[in-house]
Protein backbone atom coordinates (compact mmCIF):
# COMPACT_ATOMS: atom_id res chain seq x y z
CA UNK A 1 0.00 0.00 0.00
CA UNK A 2 1.12 3.80 -0.83
CA UNK A 3 0.52 6.14 0.71
CA UNK A 4 -0.01 9.97 -0.85
CA UNK A 5 -0.83 11.79 2.51
CA UNK A 6 -1.56 11.17 6.15
CA UNK A 7 -5.44 11.79 5.21
CA UNK A 8 -5.04 8.40 3.23
CA UNK A 9 -5.13 6.65 6.55
CA UNK A 10 -8.17 4.83 7.28
CA UNK A 11 -10.54 4.36 10.31
CA UNK A 12 -9.14 0.52 11.16
CA UNK A 13 -5.24 2.11 11.00
CA UNK A 14 -6.21 4.62 13.36
CA UNK A 15 -7.40 2.39 15.83
CA UNK A 16 -3.69 0.33 15.14
CA UNK A 17 -2.34 3.42 15.74
CA UNK A 18 -4.26 4.53 18.93
CA UNK A 19 -2.86 0.98 20.11
CA UNK A 20 0.58 1.97 19.39
CA UNK A 21 -0.15 5.23 20.91
CA UNK A 22 -1.77 3.94 24.43
CA UNK A 23 0.84 1.02 24.55
CA UNK A 24 3.81 3.64 24.18
CA UNK A 25 2.55 6.26 26.50
CA UNK A 26 1.55 3.33 28.84
CA UNK A 27 5.45 2.79 28.93
CA UNK A 28 6.45 5.86 28.99
CA UNK A 29 4.44 6.99 31.81
CA UNK A 30 5.99 3.57 33.50
CA UNK A 31 9.03 4.83 32.97
CA UNK A 32 8.47 8.61 34.66
CA UNK A 33 6.93 7.00 37.39
CA UNK A 34 10.02 5.02 38.26
CA UNK A 35 12.48 8.25 37.44
CA UNK A 36 10.02 10.25 39.53
CA UNK A 37 9.69 7.36 42.82
CA UNK A 38 6.19 8.14 42.54
CA UNK A 39 2.90 6.94 40.59
CA UNK A 40 2.08 8.89 37.81
CA UNK A 41 -0.54 7.16 35.68
CA UNK A 42 -1.98 9.01 32.38
CA UNK A 43 -5.55 9.15 31.03
CA UNK A 44 -6.50 7.26 27.89
CA UNK A 45 -4.40 9.21 24.75
CA UNK A 46 -6.43 10.47 22.24
CA UNK A 47 -5.22 9.80 18.99
CA UNK A 48 -6.33 12.82 16.30
CA UNK A 49 -5.60 13.79 13.42
CA UNK A 50 -5.54 18.07 13.46
CA UNK A 51 -5.15 20.55 10.53
CA UNK A 52 -2.01 21.71 10.56
CA UNK A 53 -3.29 25.48 11.19
CA UNK A 54 -5.05 24.23 14.08
CA UNK A 55 -1.90 22.36 16.00
CA UNK A 56 -1.44 25.31 18.03
CA UNK A 57 -4.67 25.99 19.35
CA UNK A 58 -4.75 22.46 21.04
CA UNK A 59 -2.17 23.60 23.06
CA UNK A 60 -3.84 27.15 23.98
CA UNK A 61 -3.39 29.26 20.81
CA UNK A 62 -0.35 30.06 18.57
CA UNK A 63 1.40 32.27 21.36
CA UNK A 64 1.06 30.19 24.16
CA UNK A 65 4.29 29.95 26.19
CA UNK A 66 5.12 26.14 25.58
CA UNK A 67 8.26 23.65 26.16
CA UNK A 68 8.96 21.60 22.87
CA UNK A 69 11.73 18.26 23.34
CA UNK A 70 12.29 17.23 20.07
CA UNK A 71 14.02 13.65 19.12
CA UNK A 72 14.88 12.50 15.79
CA UNK A 73 14.93 8.82 15.08
CA UNK A 74 16.50 6.93 12.99
CA UNK A 75 17.25 3.68 11.78
CA UNK A 76 15.00 1.24 9.96
CA UNK A 77 11.75 3.82 10.82
CA UNK A 78 12.83 7.47 10.43
CA UNK A 79 11.69 11.06 11.55
CA UNK A 80 11.23 13.05 14.50
CA UNK A 81 9.01 12.83 17.59
CA UNK A 82 7.95 15.70 19.60
CA UNK A 83 6.92 15.82 23.19
CA UNK A 84 4.79 19.73 23.92
CA UNK A 85 3.91 20.97 27.19
CA UNK A 86 2.37 24.15 28.43
CA UNK A 87 5.06 25.97 30.33
CA UNK A 88 3.10 25.45 33.39
CA UNK A 89 3.15 21.64 33.44
CA UNK A 90 6.86 21.73 32.52
CA UNK A 91 7.31 23.93 35.83
CA UNK A 92 5.52 20.82 37.55
CA UNK A 93 7.11 18.38 35.72
CA UNK A 94 10.73 19.96 36.92
CA UNK A 95 9.45 20.61 40.01
CA UNK A 96 8.83 16.92 41.00
CA UNK A 97 12.44 15.42 39.35
CA UNK A 98 14.26 18.22 40.95
CA UNK A 99 12.36 17.87 44.26
CA UNK A 100 11.54 21.34 44.49
CA UNK A 101 8.62 24.08 44.73
CA UNK A 102 9.14 26.94 42.46
CA UNK A 103 6.76 29.63 41.29
CA UNK A 104 8.86 31.18 38.58
CA UNK A 105 8.92 30.36 34.92
CA UNK A 106 12.24 31.48 34.63
CA UNK A 107 13.75 27.73 33.95
CA UNK A 108 17.26 27.25 35.45
CA UNK A 109 19.91 25.49 33.57
CA UNK A 110 18.78 22.55 36.33
CA UNK A 111 15.24 22.66 35.28
CA UNK A 112 16.40 22.38 31.45
CA UNK A 113 18.54 19.18 32.05
CA UNK A 114 16.22 17.64 34.07
CA UNK A 115 12.82 18.29 30.93
CA UNK A 116 15.54 16.96 28.74
CA UNK A 117 16.13 14.08 31.11
CA UNK A 118 12.70 13.72 30.93
CA UNK A 119 12.06 14.09 27.64
CA UNK A 120 14.85 11.39 27.01
CA UNK A 121 13.24 8.31 29.42
CA UNK A 122 9.52 9.26 27.62
CA UNK A 123 10.15 9.41 24.28
CA UNK A 124 12.51 6.48 24.87
CA UNK A 125 10.09 4.29 26.10
CA UNK A 126 7.63 5.43 23.12
CA UNK A 127 9.93 4.57 20.87
CA UNK A 128 11.09 0.85 22.29
CA UNK A 129 7.47 -0.01 22.51
CA UNK A 130 7.19 0.95 18.67
CA UNK A 131 10.33 -1.05 18.03
CA UNK A 132 9.97 -4.17 19.97
CA UNK A 133 5.48 -4.33 17.98
CA UNK A 134 7.23 -3.54 15.25
CA UNK A 135 10.55 -5.22 14.91
CA UNK A 136 12.07 -2.25 13.94
CA UNK A 137 15.17 -1.10 14.84
CA UNK A 138 15.10 2.99 16.08
CA UNK A 139 18.12 4.81 17.07
CA UNK A 140 17.06 7.67 19.01
CA UNK A 141 18.95 10.72 18.82
CA UNK A 142 19.68 13.17 21.84
CA UNK A 143 16.47 15.45 23.05
CA UNK A 144 16.57 18.95 22.17
CA UNK A 145 14.58 21.39 23.77
CA UNK A 146 13.04 24.79 23.28
CA UNK A 147 10.96 27.34 25.18
CA UNK A 148 8.85 29.67 22.74
CA UNK A 149 5.52 30.35 21.47
CA UNK A 150 3.37 27.65 20.50
CA UNK A 151 3.25 28.64 16.92
CA UNK A 152 6.90 29.25 16.63
CA UNK A 153 7.86 25.75 18.06
CA UNK A 154 5.04 23.67 16.31
CA UNK A 155 5.77 24.91 13.36
CA UNK A 156 8.64 22.70 13.52
CA UNK A 157 6.75 19.33 12.99
CA UNK A 158 3.71 21.33 10.93
CA UNK A 159 6.72 21.99 8.07
CA UNK A 160 7.26 18.10 8.43
CA UNK A 161 3.69 17.19 7.95
CA UNK A 162 3.44 19.60 5.61
CA UNK A 163 5.52 18.59 3.26
CA UNK A 164 3.18 15.37 2.41
CA UNK A 165 0.02 17.21 2.92
CA UNK A 166 -2.27 19.42 5.86
CA UNK A 167 -2.74 17.13 8.56
CA UNK A 168 -0.64 16.36 11.72
CA UNK A 169 -1.03 13.16 13.85
CA UNK A 170 -1.24 13.83 17.38
CA UNK A 171 -1.69 11.89 20.52
CA UNK A 172 -2.67 13.48 23.60
CA UNK A 173 -1.75 11.97 26.90
CA UNK A 174 -2.23 13.54 30.56
CA UNK A 175 -0.16 12.60 32.98
CA UNK A 176 -1.49 12.42 36.38
CA UNK A 177 0.43 11.75 39.89
CA UNK A 178 -2.81 11.83 42.01
CA UNK A 179 -1.92 16.00 42.71
CA UNK A 180 -1.59 17.30 39.77
CA UNK A 181 -1.84 17.08 36.21
CA UNK A 182 0.74 17.15 33.39
CA UNK A 183 -0.80 17.62 30.18
CA UNK A 184 1.38 16.92 27.48
CA UNK A 185 1.22 16.47 23.74
CA UNK A 186 3.15 13.52 21.72
CA UNK A 187 3.59 14.23 18.04
CA UNK A 188 4.81 11.59 16.17
CA UNK A 189 6.49 12.56 12.36
CA UNK A 190 7.59 9.15 11.13
CA UNK A 191 8.25 10.10 7.38
CA UNK A 192 5.53 8.66 4.95
CA UNK A 193 7.74 5.50 4.16
CA UNK A 194 8.30 4.66 7.65
CA UNK A 195 4.74 4.74 7.98
CA UNK A 196 3.73 2.23 5.61
CA UNK A 197 6.20 0.42 7.25
CA UNK A 198 4.88 0.65 10.69
CA UNK A 199 0.88 0.10 8.92
CA UNK A 200 2.36 -2.71 6.97
CA UNK A 201 4.52 -4.30 9.77
CA UNK A 202 0.93 -3.83 11.91
CA UNK A 203 -0.88 -6.40 9.39
CA UNK A 204 -3.02 -3.51 8.58
CA UNK B 1 -13.04 51.62 13.73
CA UNK B 2 -10.03 49.87 12.43
CA UNK B 3 -9.87 45.72 12.20
CA UNK B 4 -6.99 43.35 12.73
CA UNK B 5 -6.93 40.86 10.04
CA UNK B 6 -5.05 37.29 11.49
CA UNK B 7 -3.57 35.26 8.53
CA UNK B 8 -3.23 31.44 9.52
CA UNK B 9 -0.09 29.13 8.72
CA UNK B 10 -0.10 28.12 5.08
CA UNK B 11 -2.73 31.14 4.42
CA UNK B 12 -2.56 34.89 3.08
CA UNK B 13 -4.97 37.38 3.07
CA UNK B 14 -4.73 41.17 1.95
CA UNK B 15 -5.24 44.49 3.95
CA UNK B 16 -6.38 48.41 3.44
CA UNK B 17 -5.35 51.29 5.88
CA UNK B 18 -6.74 51.45 8.85
CA UNK B 19 -7.02 48.31 8.74
CA UNK B 20 -3.51 45.93 10.21
CA UNK B 21 -3.14 42.23 9.19
CA UNK B 22 -1.12 40.15 11.36
CA UNK B 23 0.04 36.55 11.89
CA UNK B 24 0.98 34.89 15.09
CA UNK B 25 3.88 32.87 16.45
CA UNK B 26 6.24 32.68 13.44
CA UNK B 27 8.75 29.93 14.22
CA UNK B 28 10.34 28.35 10.98
CA UNK B 29 7.63 29.84 9.02
CA UNK B 30 8.46 33.01 7.05
CA UNK B 31 6.24 35.94 6.72
CA UNK B 32 6.17 38.23 3.98
CA UNK B 33 4.47 41.77 3.97
CA UNK B 34 3.95 43.79 -0.02
CA UNK B 35 3.19 47.04 0.36
CA UNK B 36 2.24 49.85 -2.15
CA UNK B 37 3.04 52.48 0.17
CA UNK B 38 0.85 55.37 -1.85
CA UNK B 39 -2.36 53.40 -2.02
CA UNK B 40 -1.63 51.63 1.63
CA UNK B 41 -2.98 48.78 0.88
CA UNK B 42 -0.46 45.60 1.43
CA UNK B 43 -0.72 41.53 1.72
CA UNK B 44 0.63 39.18 3.58
CA UNK B 45 1.44 35.35 3.12
CA UNK B 46 2.24 32.93 6.07
CA UNK B 47 4.22 30.46 4.15
CA UNK B 48 5.76 26.94 5.81
CA UNK B 49 8.23 25.74 2.90
CA UNK B 50 10.12 27.47 0.04
CA UNK B 51 9.58 25.29 -3.00
CA UNK B 52 6.27 23.91 -4.36
CA UNK B 53 7.98 22.38 -7.40
CA UNK B 54 9.90 19.67 -4.65
CA UNK B 55 6.77 18.77 -3.50
CA UNK B 56 3.93 16.07 -4.97
CA UNK B 57 0.73 17.41 -2.76
CA UNK B 58 1.20 20.61 -3.33
CA UNK B 59 -2.32 22.21 -4.53
CA UNK B 60 -2.16 24.35 -0.83
CA UNK B 61 -0.38 27.02 -2.68
CA UNK B 62 -0.21 29.44 0.06
CA UNK B 63 1.69 26.99 2.04
CA UNK B 64 4.88 27.77 -0.27
CA UNK B 65 7.24 30.69 -0.84
CA UNK B 66 6.79 30.19 -4.67
CA UNK B 67 2.73 29.83 -5.51
CA UNK B 68 1.77 31.98 -2.06
CA UNK B 69 3.64 35.20 -3.36
CA UNK B 70 2.65 34.44 -7.07
CA UNK B 71 -1.28 34.42 -5.79
CA UNK B 72 -0.43 37.47 -3.26
CA UNK B 73 0.95 39.70 -5.97
CA UNK B 74 -2.25 38.45 -8.01
CA UNK B 75 -4.70 39.69 -5.18
CA UNK B 76 -2.77 42.88 -5.07
CA UNK B 77 -2.79 43.52 -8.86
CA UNK B 78 -6.56 42.59 -8.57
CA UNK B 79 -7.29 45.64 -6.62
CA UNK B 80 -5.57 47.94 -9.14
CA UNK B 81 -1.78 47.74 -7.14
CA UNK B 82 1.21 47.98 -9.68
CA UNK B 83 3.83 45.24 -8.79
CA UNK B 84 6.26 47.64 -9.79
CA UNK B 85 4.74 49.96 -6.83
CA UNK B 86 5.23 47.21 -4.24
CA UNK B 87 7.64 46.87 -1.24
CA UNK B 88 8.52 43.83 0.97
CA UNK B 89 9.40 43.31 4.40
CA UNK B 90 10.00 39.91 5.44
CA UNK B 91 10.49 37.98 8.93
CA UNK B 92 10.39 34.84 10.54
CA UNK B 93 12.78 31.64 9.18
CA UNK B 94 13.76 31.12 12.45
CA UNK B 95 15.72 27.88 13.54
CA UNK B 96 13.87 26.43 16.55
CA UNK B 97 15.96 23.91 17.02
CA UNK B 98 19.78 23.89 16.84
CA UNK B 99 20.42 20.26 15.82
CA UNK B 100 24.68 19.65 14.02
CA UNK B 101 24.73 21.68 11.21
CA UNK B 102 23.56 20.99 7.95
CA UNK B 103 20.67 18.63 9.17
CA UNK B 104 17.62 19.39 6.98
CA UNK B 105 15.49 20.18 9.43
CA UNK B 106 17.41 22.97 11.33
CA UNK B 107 17.56 24.43 8.08
CA UNK B 108 14.27 24.79 6.62
CA UNK B 109 13.72 28.23 8.01
CA UNK B 110 17.07 29.24 6.63
CA UNK B 111 15.97 28.37 3.00
CA UNK B 112 12.14 29.59 3.37
CA UNK B 113 13.98 33.18 4.09
CA UNK B 114 16.43 32.45 1.04
CA UNK B 115 13.26 31.33 -1.30
CA UNK B 116 11.62 34.63 -0.18
CA UNK B 117 14.86 36.94 -1.21
CA UNK B 118 15.35 34.90 -4.39
CA UNK B 119 11.56 34.69 -6.02
CA UNK B 120 11.11 38.68 -4.86
CA UNK B 121 14.32 39.67 -6.91
CA UNK B 122 12.68 37.67 -9.93
CA UNK B 123 9.75 39.77 -9.33
CA UNK B 124 11.91 43.23 -9.15
CA UNK B 125 10.22 43.56 -5.76
CA UNK B 126 12.73 45.13 -3.04
CA UNK B 127 12.80 44.17 0.11
CA UNK B 128 13.37 47.18 2.74
CA UNK B 129 12.83 45.37 5.72
CA UNK B 130 14.28 42.02 7.16
CA UNK B 131 14.46 40.18 10.10
CA UNK B 132 14.58 36.58 9.57
CA UNK B 133 16.89 33.99 11.35
CA UNK B 134 17.80 33.48 14.77
CA UNK B 135 16.21 31.11 17.08
CA UNK B 136 12.99 32.60 18.45
CA UNK B 137 9.45 32.48 17.46
CA UNK B 138 7.71 35.74 16.74
CA UNK B 139 4.35 37.59 16.23
CA UNK B 140 4.05 39.87 13.09
CA UNK B 141 2.13 43.01 12.64
CA UNK B 142 1.25 44.88 9.85
CA UNK B 143 0.02 48.76 9.68
CA UNK B 144 -0.34 49.94 5.96
CA UNK B 145 -1.33 53.32 7.40
CA UNK B 146 2.06 53.81 8.13
CA UNK B 147 4.10 51.06 6.87
CA UNK B 148 5.45 49.92 10.21
CA UNK B 149 6.05 46.00 10.86
CA UNK B 150 6.06 45.34 14.49
CA UNK B 151 7.27 42.03 15.82
CA UNK B 152 6.87 40.66 19.52
CA UNK B 153 9.28 37.48 20.98
CA UNK B 154 8.86 35.95 24.17
CA UNK B 155 11.61 37.78 26.56
CA UNK B 156 11.81 40.76 24.08
CA UNK B 157 11.48 44.34 23.97
CA UNK B 158 8.74 44.69 20.53
CA UNK B 159 10.56 45.83 17.63
CA UNK B 160 9.67 47.85 14.60
CA UNK B 161 11.17 47.47 11.33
Amino acid sequence: MALESYSDITESQYDALRELGSIGSGNASTALSDMLNRKVTMAMPKVMMVELAKLSDLIGGPEEPIVGILVTFDGSVKGMMMFAMTQASARRLADFVLGQDTESMHFADMDKSALKEIGNIITGAYMSSISTITGFDIISDVPHLAFDMAGAILSVPAIEFGKVGDMALLIDSSFDDATDDIDGYFIMIPDLKSYEKIIEKLGI
Amino acid sequence: MSERIRVGMADLNICKAPDSILTLGLGSCVGVVLYDRNKKICGMLHAMLPDSTKIRNNEHRAKFVDTGLEDLIGLLEKEGVRRSSLVAKVAGGATMFNFSSGSEISGIGTRNAEAVRTILKEYNIPIIADDTGKNYGRTVEFYPENGKFEIRAVGREVTFI
